[in-house]
């Protein structure tokens, strides 16, 4: 203890000469967001089982199709139409709920370990947080989604170079489907994020986004044919897979109108998100 | 400077600050007291614009906090609820917040020593104990080297030695002239690092005062007196003066006279004193005379019912 400290009597206001000036700024925060990213265990994980989800049942696919074509008593039905592309975008399902799962742990976390607290006091305009997060994971979810769809195709694609699916890079249409489903993997990866913002919690924002993505389009079935028809395209899972089939099918969207399908679900997802972040208490 | 005028916070139909205006000037330690469910944690959450009051207004500096551009460098803040991501090390969750402000490396290293994390400063968070956490939670306040410090019951749950260490921090940093503003329930707590009171109850404005008039205001010291005609002894007093029984036959509880002026009176009456001892009001009994009204949750026991009278009057 200083002698200073035994006389409390009056003290000067706090002033330092020399005081550093400190400022929140847009690329600060996002300068954080990153750290805040890539420091946690479980970033490194959910990524580590994204792109191995997306890697691996890719090559599963493409040695299945490949031992059903070489056995010649021809193929199952779900592989009748199988291209190079078709069976390495094979694991972005599961790839999918990795991605989505991080996304909402991104946020979701915040609130369920009380971190948010620390964020929001240190950034009190709050949104700006809101956008790094998206920004941020947004981009590491496509690189890396697109990074293992990409590695997964030149493997798929010299498993299957024999045969009726055979596909290069060069093909046709395949680096756009690629590219796709790395967009796809990204947009997921954001919709999580704002579903954790949204919900607050890590179990709810998983249980909406798996009930989204999985549990919807199975209830769409269910639908009168004609209005399934008219409706299932527009659900966020067919319209973020129509961006990555090489060859449009019946009652799916263009990869352009289903790009621009999913944006649209991202969007509101995340409005909702910046609504309730901006005006209910943290 | 903290200002707080007709601060008032609804959480639906259940009133947790009420019309609240109280000012922390700087250069202060300033105790907040209250029992629990008071609404101590919601003003400090109102103040740093976790919560947004439902009327009035509260400022840092003559500003909003949200409006600083450099909230950290303002206000720290030691909540009392965990703000910490368990999987992330003290040392990269002080990072992550120094770079939302430009906070340079070397000023993360300065609080991780002041606050005596050395150690353990790789190690996750969640693995701390309540001290070590407790210690983060300062050294996270302390990040922007804030003019003004707002911790919510700092010492909560600590052992003796983060309480001695805490203490003896924030003389430390009320020494070089920072403002502090600490929330307890524990009024003993408070008196030792305090030099101003802010009492609520319920969410109103008790008292805004100083441990000195607080006790003043409550009548003053008591002297404890035992001698062998009491009945006499209180009509010598007279009719102003605060008198008394117990605990004994022969005791007395006065209040309001100094114990040399009873112990003159005593002698000319030719009464035989046995015992003159001038007791300090415990502060912990005059809080909770304040705030006996307003507790939140009463025990089934009342043992609140009245300390002062117990001691004092």
């Amino acid at each position: 203890m200083t002698p200073a400290a035994q006389t409390p009597a009056p003290r000067a206001t706090f002033a330092r000469p020399a005081r550093p000036v400190y400022r929140v700024t847009a690329r600060r925060v996002l300068r954080s967001e990153w750290a805040k990213l890539w420091s946690l265990r479980s970033t490194w994980i959910t990524l580590g089982l994204a792109a191995l989800f997306v890697v691996a049942f890719g090559l599963i696919a493409s040695f299945r199709y490949k031992t059903m074509i070489d056995s010649g008593r021809g193929v199952d039905l779900e592989f009748a139409d199988a291209t190079a592309v078709s069976l390495s975008a094979f694991g972005t399902a599961p790839g999918l709920l990795a991605v989505g799962v991080l996304g909402v742990l991104v946020t979701g976390g915040e609130y369920s370990t009380g971190m948010i607290r620390s964020t929001l006091t240190a950034v009190p305009r709050r949104l700006p947080v809101l956008w790094s997060k998206v920004a941020v994971y947004g981009l590491v979810a496509f690189t890396v989604g697109t990074g293992a769809v990409f590695i997964t195709f030149v493997f798929a694609s010299a498993i299957v170079s024999s045969t009726p699916a055979a596909l290069s890079l060069s093909s046709a249409g395949v680096v756009r489907s690629l590219l796709g489903a790395g967009l796809y993997l990204a947009l997921v990866g954001v919709i999580g994020t704002a579903l954790g913002a949204l919900l607050r919690s890590i179990a709810g924002g998983i249980a909406m986004l798996v009930g989204v993505m999985m549990l919807v389009p199975g209830l769409a079935l269910l639908l009168p044919t004609s209005w399934h028809n008219d409706i299932g395209p527009f659900l966020p899972s067919n319209a973020g897979a129509s961006m990555f089939a090489v060859d449009r099918q019946p009652h799916t969207l263009s990869p352009g109108i289903g790009l621009a399908v999913i944006v649209g679900w991202t969007a509101l997802v995340l409005a909702a998100a910046a609504y309730r972040l901006v005006r209910s208490d943290a | 400077m903290i200002e707080a005028r007709q601060l008032t916070k609804l959480y639906g139909d259940k009133t947790a600050v009420d019309h609240l205006d109280f000012t922390i000037r700087p250069g202060t330690v300033t105790g907040f007291l209250g029992p629990n469910g008071a609404g101590k944690s919601t003003t400090m959450r109102l103040i740093v614009g976790l919560d947004t009051p439902t009327s009035g207004t509260v400022t840092v500096n003559g500003r909003r906090y949200a409006q600083h551009t450099a909230p950290l460098q303002e206000v720290g803040t030691l909540l009392e609820a965990t703000s910490v991501h368990p999987g992330r090390s003290a040392y990269n969750h002080l990072m992550a917040q120094a770079y939302t402000h430009g906070i340079p490396r070397r000023r993360v290293e300065e609080v991780i020593e002041l606050t005596g994390l050395q150690a353990v400063a790789r190690k996750r968070a969640g693995a701390f104990s309540l001290g070590m956490g407790q210690r983060l939670g300062i050294a996270a306040a302390l990040l922007g080297d804030p003019a003004t410090l707002m911790l919510d019951e700092p010492v909560n749950g600590l052992d003796p030695e983060g309480v001695l260490w805490i203490r003896n921090l924030l003389t430390a940093l009320a020494a070089e002239g920072r403002t502090i503003f600490i929330s307890s329930h524990l009024m003993s707590e408070m008196a030792q690092v305090a030099d101003h009171l802010v009492i609520i109850g319920r969410g109103k404005l008790l008292a805004d005062t100083t441990v000195h008039d607080l006790v003043h205001r409550v009548g003053g010291d008591t002297v404890k007196v035992a001698c062998a005609d009491p009945a006499r002894l209180r009509e010598l007093l007279g009719p102003d003066v605060q008198v008394a029984a117990g605990p004994g036959p022969e005791d007395l509880q006065v209040t309001g006279v100094s114990a040399r002026s009873i112990g003159l009176a005593a002698a000319a009456a030719g009464i035989a004193l046995f015992e003159l001892t001038t007791t300090a009001l415990p502060l912990e009994a005059v809080f909770l005379d304040l705030t006996r009204e307003t507790v939140e949750y009463h025990g089934s026991v009342s043992l609140g019912e009245s300390a002062v009278e117990r001691t004092g009057a």
